[in-house]
């Protein structure tokens, strides 16, 4: 009834082509970002956000870089471990190397290096394609894991090979660190995803994200009627690895404050991030936040039943969450391979015709 | 001759015997991705489970003892009777080819025609729902795998080295073992695929699903029969990699060592999978023999990749694969 395009004209192009032609959507869209904005900051408490909001913000944009990746560009990538890890050792080796700058810059930064390391790593596809890609950007994986073990210097040489991240400020406010409230990580990161899903939503649908559809599609297709496969390929890299940093930047400088590479930037984490994209929706962004928020609550969720409610011991519930994980992907790529953002599309298309369906 | 050529021709051969091992687990992919285009990601994780259900059966464990007990409250842990390992290996192919049933049944059936990467995630998940169902049904602490196989240093390589070279090799005898059913294992699978009637079949599959299925070659069977074989083939690696290191969680990673032998190889190739393991094997022991210890050790870690993904740019489908050939 309110969901529908009649009566909602367009006058110019400008808006008939903008990101949400119909009103509902629009409003809706404000209203999200007023009640994450202006809303839930007023309320979050420790738990809430270093249980759900924080790594769900944080995920959404590893996911959405991702998503760039495999979603629009086609290019399997199991690598996103290694590249959050290259975020996060960016940002502290600049924090720890340039105290006076501001972090917001030390994190855009960051997701620049790891975008240059993934533009590396990216070369190989040129030549290489489908599972072979995969598997190879498993190399980039172990390698910077390894790298980062290895070479003293990315951490500061300090005796137990963690990073640590110092306490840092904006506008006078802790971001970083032991100080730090809650709100003001959650801001921070909020601010940090709206900038990334604004600038991937614009790509996407411009001239760079037709280029990258078209060579998912079919390269070779693509290559025929003009488009660059160098440069298109390379650009998917680059924007794809420049969030991911950013977001491994987030999740070691914000979230977790200390950082082993090994146990938070392994191979475990690649495949989480790419089942989050999976079970989002591939080639949709709002795909990238449902599958974030469905992967960050579910552990919750379950953690909370089964320990908390049932009294299980908590080395049973793991596994048994390990199943049911592995078990609702295997039940939503039977159901809907195209994830939680067709089930969302679909609900769109019934929303408009309703309740006269006929 | 030379100390440091004779430590390298060593270190040579056990990366060989490495090699093996890897190969063992990357014979298991080449099946499922020849006959169904499926890169099976839990193949590593099958090898567990059946090295899991090996040890439970052999030890007479009772399934889902921790479940049961953290729901009643009973103190349940075993039967209390062992089974003889040839009964238990028989009894766990049967469980493989029952798991190759219900994978087919459950998961496979529905996904017919969707796209590769959607199939790649769907057996993701069941590595992950295998993992978890392991250790519930048979718990998830590190536990011995013995059914006999020798142990230790063999004794016969070092003295026949020490009395051509002055030097004794270091053998483990569960390598040389390794070795001799892998080839076994080859020569059946090749024996099986070129002359008996099912093996046919499963190449006609291979070569292409429609004319398989218009000669009136039914395709759910091939897929049971070609998820039994790898089941078969991971309850050989399991069997191998648990009496080397004991059966553990661990075991399901040697799944991802697995893949840079088959890009090496070629993922369409039996024999690819054995020259490429025989290829990672060797380079990398040699590699962390000469070059890791001036860059810190521990690039066992990576070079397996590395090397693949350099060799991949140069020749795209891998050493034996079947030429990529595109069309518009």
């Amino acid at each position: 009834m309110f969901y529908r395009e009649a009566g909602d004209f367009k006058t110019s192009y400008r808006e008939d082509s903008q990101t949400f032609p119909i009103k509902f959507d629009r409003l809706r869209y404000y209203a999200v970002l007023a009640v994450a904005f202006g809303v839930i900051p007023l309320f979050i408490n420790d738990y809430w956000a270093n249980a759900v909001f924080v790594p769900f913000l944080i995920y959404s944009i590893a996911a959405i870089g991702l998503n760039i990746l495999v979603g629009f560009a086609g290019q399997v990538s199991l690598g996103t471990g290694g590249f959050m890890a290259v975020g996060a050792y960016a940002v502290y080796k600049l924090m720890t190397a340039f105290p006076e700058v501001s972090i917001f810059f030390h994190v855009l930064i960051a997701g620049g290096i790891t975008a240059a390391v993934g533009v590396l790593f990216g070369l190989p596809s040129l030549r290489i394609k489908g599972f072979y890609l995969a598997v190879a950007t498993l190399a980039a994986q172990f390698f910077l894991v390894w790298l980062f073990n290895k070479v003293p210097w990315f951490y500061n040489y300090s005796a137990s090979g963690q990073i640590n991240a110092p306490d840092r400020t904006i506008f006078g406010v802790f971001v970083t660190g032991a100080q730090t409230s809650a709100t003001a990580k959650y801001m921070f990161c909020l601010v940090m995803l709206t900038i990334v899903a604004v600038i991937a939503r614009n790509l996407t649908r411009g001239t760079v994200g037709r280029k990258w559809m078209a060579i998912r599609d079919m390269d070779i297709a693509a290559e025929i009627i003009g488009v660059n496969p160098l440069s298109t390929k390379i650009t998917a890299f680059a924007v794809s690895s420049f969030f991911i940093g950013i977001a491994g930047a987030l999740f070691f400088a914000v979230y977790l404050g200390a950082a082993e590479v090994g146990e938070a930037f392994g191979i475990q984490k690649s495949f989480l991030i790419l089942f989050m994209v999976i079970i989002g929706g591939l080639g949709s962004i709002f795909g990238s936040f449902a599958g974030a928020a469905f992967l960050v609550l579910l552990p919750v969720l379950l953690k909370n039943v089964l320990v908390g409610t049932l009294g299980w011991p908590t080395d049973l519930a793991a596994h048994i969450e390990l199943m049911i994980v592995g078990g609702l992907i295997v039940i939503f790529l039977i159901a809907e391979p195209h994830g939680l953002a067709q089930l969302w599309r679909v609900a769109k298309e019934k929303l408009r015709l309703w309740p006269f369906p006929h | 001759m030379p100390d440091q050529l004779l430590f390298a021709m060593e270190v040579t051969l056990n990366g060989l015997m490495a090699g093996v091992m890897y190969a063992l687990v990357a014979l298991g992919f080449v099946l499922i991705y020849k006959a169904s285009g499926i890169f099976n990601y839990a193949q590593g994780v099958l090898a567990l489970f059946a090295a899991l259900t090996l040890v439970g059966i052999q030890q007479g464990q009772v399934p889902f003892a921790h479940l049961i007990n953290a729901m009643t409250g009973m103190h349940v842990s075993h039967f209390g009777w062992t089974v003889p390992s040839i009964l238990a290996i028989i009894l766990t192919a049967g469980v493989m080819v029952g798991l190759a049933i219900v994978i087919e049944k459950l998961v496979l059936k529905h996904l017919v025609n969707q796209a590769p990467i959607i199939l790649f995630m769907a057996t993701i998940g069941l590595a992950y729902f295998l993992e978890g169902f392991g250790d519930v049904m048979w718990g998830a602490d590190i536990k011995k795998l013995d059914v006999g196989l020798p142990q230790g240093i063999s004794e016969t390589v070092e003295s026949v080295t020490d009395s051509l070279f002055g030097y004794g090799f270091f053998i483990d005898n569960l390598d040389i073992v390794a070795t001799v059913v892998a080839v076994l294992l080859v020569t059946a699978l090749t024996l099986f695929s070129q002359y008996s009637k099912q093996g046919r079949a499963l190449r006609a599959v291979a070569d292409d699903h429609q004319a398989a299925l218009s000669v009136g070659i039914s395709l759910r069977f091939i897929w049971i029969l070609v998820w039994s074989i790898a089941g078969f083939v991971a309850l050989v690696a399991g069997i191998m990699w648990g009496s080397k290191s004991g059966v553990q969680f661990s075991l399901s990673l040697i799944a991802l060592k697995a893949l840079p032998v088959l890009m090496l190889g070629g993922f369409t190739s039996i024999p690819g999978a054995i020259v490429g393991g025989l290829i990672i094997g060797v380079g990398e022991k040699l590699f962390e023999f000469t070059i890791g210890p001036m860059i810190g050790g521990a690039t066992e870690n990576w070079f397996a990749y590395v090397l693949a993904l350099i060799f991949l740019v140069f020749r795209p489908q891998g050493l034996f694969g079947e030429k990529i050939i595109e069309r518009v």
